[in-house]
């Protein structure tokens, strides 16, 4: 680079010769704020990288014939909070589901191409009449209604969602428990090559939940086909999971292949992994904190403070009598 | 070194430590921290806490292997920047968390031993960033200033014990951040043993020009 440049006082030698200093500063100060913006730049992109937000859109299919109104004439049974209802979008983006992912953010594209044809649920154990179902059959069973329910999850944050779905009291109805059977546990489908997260160790796979059969009656407790009036996106648990809403978030099992009616407390999958941290009740109770952190207080998803969080997620009037005479310390 | 090379390096660091703290403005400023932006800022906080101890524990090791004496430039703004995002981290606690409240905090302090480690790591870097001044290395003396120093290894030993100890059941970052700690301090170790002197010793910076 040839700058003519006029020095007033130089008559030593000849002003073309010489790099003025301004032109070599410039060059100088060229190269650092090229140095400076390129690795801003590559800061900004490993920091992308490393902090990635979930967005994306759910197409799943419309149900038809969601029942959107209570089907009981009181509306005493919690059905329908009247909580502001969680958006689909932070609904499908914000999700526990390790057998796709641990990030919760990373839920939702890890699971984009899970495919359910094909589905069935074995439903057995101590029953009168055992039964494989197919999803279609399974979801005739009973009309699909909309369930508002508030989601607490055992991380101490919250949504409201309106599930579509029925109650798994119209399903154990269909294949009459034996009265030998006190429990029932579900089972998540086991499919490393469907299910990416279940290749690494981080749970004992596959994912298995139960419930007192009395909890399973409850009318509250419904096996969901669907939120937002769309059958289920992979991310929330497609085809078909369990959603009990008065216990942590952990105990509504995702993608379900097999119920099974048993007569003794069945393992569950949290409790296995940390008996301290995660009870096989795990009822929402916000004097019970888990061992590292309060249970008091939740976010719910979508505000900016935190909220109180209530004894049963705020169903005690209706599954309180569940527990009377229990030590809910003791079995959290 | 040049002073302006020095400066230039401090202007380096600034300007890219400051670059996750501007996405994070920006991504809040546009509602993109997810359903979750209250979690979210105090996980990236404290994340970006623990890379700047980490890239600051880097230095020694790198200047040693490359010869580059001047890469030790780097490493008290690194530092500082570990100890801002390490305050930042806290603030977003205290504030997103515990929404303000005194009582409530020291309360979880007090149950919580994971919150007890990730304080003692964040009060270690105190000290460290009040005697980061030239005036003070002068004043506390090159020996006595590294021996100080040294509690760098303290906060970044108790940060990735503070996160593995929050994590709910997948510890593979933690165990990353575990794993390259290990390799930065092995190295002192190793190094050390070399040269058979007892404890690994941080060299003091070079003090530039008053």
């Amino acid at each position: 680079m040839i700058v003519v440049y006029h020095l007033k006082d130089s008559n030593k030698i000849s002003s073309g010769e010489v790099t003025p200093e301004a032109v070599y500063f410039n060059r100088r100060t060229f190269i650092r704020a090229g140095i400076l913006a390129a690795s801003a730049v590559a800061t900004g992109v490993a920091y992308r990288h490393l902090n990635r937000v979930g967005h994306g859109k759910v197409n799943t299919a419309t149900i038809q014939g969601v029942i959107t109104r209570p089907v009981a004439a009181a509306d005493t049974n919690e059905f329908r909070v009247t909580d502001k209802e969680t958006s689909l979008q932070d609904i499908t983006h914000y999700n526990n589901f390790y057998e796709f992912s641990t990030d919760k953010e990373g839920v939702a594209p890890a699971s984009a191409n899970f495919d359910t044809k094909g589905w069935q649920v074995a439903v057995g154990g101590l029953v009168q009449r055992p039964k494989v179902f197919d999803l279609d059959a399974l979801l005739k069973i009973s009309p699909p209604e909309e369930r508002i329910y508030r989601m607490r999850c055992v991380e101490a944050w919250s949504m409201v969602i309106p599930w579509v779905g029925f109650s798994l009291s119209k399903l154990l109805d269909v294949v009459e428990p034996l009265s030998s059977a006190k429990y029932v546990t579900f089972q998540t489908l086991l499919d490393p090559r469907r299910m990416p997260g279940q290749r690494s160790s981080v749970l004992n796979w596959p994912y298995v939940e139960g419930l007192r059969i009395d909890e399973a009656m409850h009318p509250l407790t419904i096996l969901a086909s669907g939120l937002y009036g769309r059958a289920l996106p992979p991310q929330d648990g497609a085809p078909i999971r369990l959603v009990v809403p008065w216990k942590y978030g952990f105990k509504g099992i995702k993608s379900i292949v097999k119920i099974s009616l048993v007569d003794s407390q069945p393992r569950t999958t949290w409790n296995e992994y940390a008996p301290d941290e995660y009870g096989f009740y795990a009822n929402v109770n916000p004097h019970v904190d888990h061992p590292r952190w309060s249970q008091v207080t939740e976010q719910r998803i979508g505000e900016f403070g935190r909220r109180r969080t209530l004894m049963f997620n705020g169903y005690e009037e209706q599954v309180g009598h569940l527990y009377t005479g229990m030590d809910l310390r003791k079995d959290f | 070194m040049k002073e302006a090379d020095i400066r230039f390096i401090k202007l380096l660091i600034l300007v890219n430590g400051a670059v996750p703290l501007a996405l994070l403005v920006w991504d809040q400023a546009h509602n993109r921290l997810g359903a979750n932006p209250q979690n979210f800022l105090i996980l990236t906080t404290g994340m970006m806490t623990l890379i700047f101890l980490m890239l600051t524990m880097a230095v020694t090791p790198l200047r040693k292997i490359t010869g580059l004496n001047w890469l030790i430039q780097f490493r008290r703004m690194l530092g500082l920047c570990a100890f801002f995002y390490g305050c930042l981290h806290f603030l977003c606690f205290f504030s997103l968390d515990r929404e303000f409240s005194i009582s409530s905090t020291l309360s979880e302090m007090v149950k919580r031993k994971y919150l007890i480690v990730g304080c003692t790591a964040l009060l270690v870097m105190v000290p460290l960033a009040v005697t980061s001044t030239n005036g003070m290395i002068r004043r506390l003396g090159g020996k006595r200033w590294r021996a100080l120093h040294r509690l760098a290894y303290v906060a970044a030993i108790a940060g990735v014990v503070h996160y593995y100890m929050q994590v709910k059941a997948d510890v593979r970052q933690p165990l990353v951040f575990a794993a390259v700690l290990a390799v930065l301090l092995g190295y002192r170790l190793v190094n050390d043993w070399r040269q058979r002197k007892p404890m690994p010793a941080p060299a003091t910076p070079t003090l530039s020009k008053p």
